[in-house]
């Protein structure tokens, strides 16, 4: 155990230059999506105020759609090249997409009752929404299992890369089968313009810029994580033998 | 009517992220204490 009581907070911390300036940027245009969300932006002539709401949910999925997608091609990498940075960089992109996800389903039912009556539906979107959040949260459980760390690395890649077929059916159900949620309302053709585009863009960025913030430091940890493991295994091992040799 | 679901959004959605940002500096900060600081950072 290594005696680190006099050593300053700043030492210890997992923050470096480049997420201070993150972490800057995130807090100052998370304020101006802010007031842009919520005051300088006007109401939505069929979603009157609940639009407000679409300022955070859609940049929520976007997230989990980035972090889902780096669990993809870390899970991929790890099983070829068997490296640590892509199995914690696959395991801190679940962890920090099922946050957001979580956010996703939340914010969405609220926007649901105002809207359509009620909070949940089983409809095509919202469902394999639901199951995406589960595949994604059964993934984090694979990675605390009790197994090597090999064996839990490889089997929690495998379902990394099998989850992804969810995120493409989230994303195109609203195509594919005829449901409660509307299509898209941003993106090249938006239903939504001028003002409240802008809101939700400037929502868009500051998200991107706290996922971006949560993304490194989660590494971060993960990394102290596996050290701490590894240095636990050593002195198991360690003491065995010592046992043995008496 | 819309700004009780709108206020609970915005809240649920600064309170998860700054808690969970939160959790993971503090939990960051006392696994720091127990590597050596050529350790702390990945540089592979």
């Amino acid at each position: 155990m290594i005696d680190n009581r006099n050593v300053s907070t700043a030492t210890l911390s997992t923050a470096s230059k480049a997420t201070r300036i993150i972490g800057w940027s995130a807090l100052a245009v998370s304020g101006l999506a802010l007031l842009f969300g919520l005051v300088i932006s006007g109401p939505e002539v069929n979603m009157r105020d609940s639009v407000r709401l679409l300022y955070i949910h859609v940049p929520s999925v976007l997230m989990a759609y980035v972090c889902f997608g780096i669990t993809l091609v870390g899970s991929v990498m790890y099983l070829r090249k068997q490296s640590a940075f892509w199995d914690l960089a696959a395991a801190s992109a679940a962890e920090v997409g099922v946050v957001f996800l979580g956010l996703v389903l939340a914010t969405g039912a609220l926007w649901g009752k105002p809207t359509w009556g009620t909070y949940w539906e089983w409809d095509p979107r919202l469902t394999s929404t639901a199951v995406m959040f589960i595949m994604y949260v059964g993934y984090l459980a694979i990675r605390r299992m009790d197994f090597s760390p090999e064996v839990r690395s490889r089997r929690a890649a495998v379902v990394g890369i099998i989850s992804i077929l969810n995120v493409i059916i989230v994303h195109y159900s609203v195509q594919w089968w005829r449901g409660l949620h509307q299509g898209q309302t941003f993106g090249l053709d938006p239903q939504i313009r001028d003002m409240q585009y802008f809101a939700w863009f400037l929502g868009t960025v500051a998200l991107a810029l706290v996922g971006s913030w949560l993304l490194i430091h989660r590494f971060r940890v993960a990394w102290l994580e596996r050290q701490v493991e590894e240095s636990q295994l050593v002195r198991a091992l360690a003491e065995r033998r010592r046992e043995a040799g008496e | 009517m819309y700004w009780g679901f709108v206020a609970a959004g915005y809240l649920l959605v600064i309170g998860v992220l700054s808690g969970y940002a939160a959790w993971i500096i503090a939990r960051g900060r006392a696994l720091s204490r127990d590597v050596p600081e050529e350790k702390r950072r990945f540089l592979d």
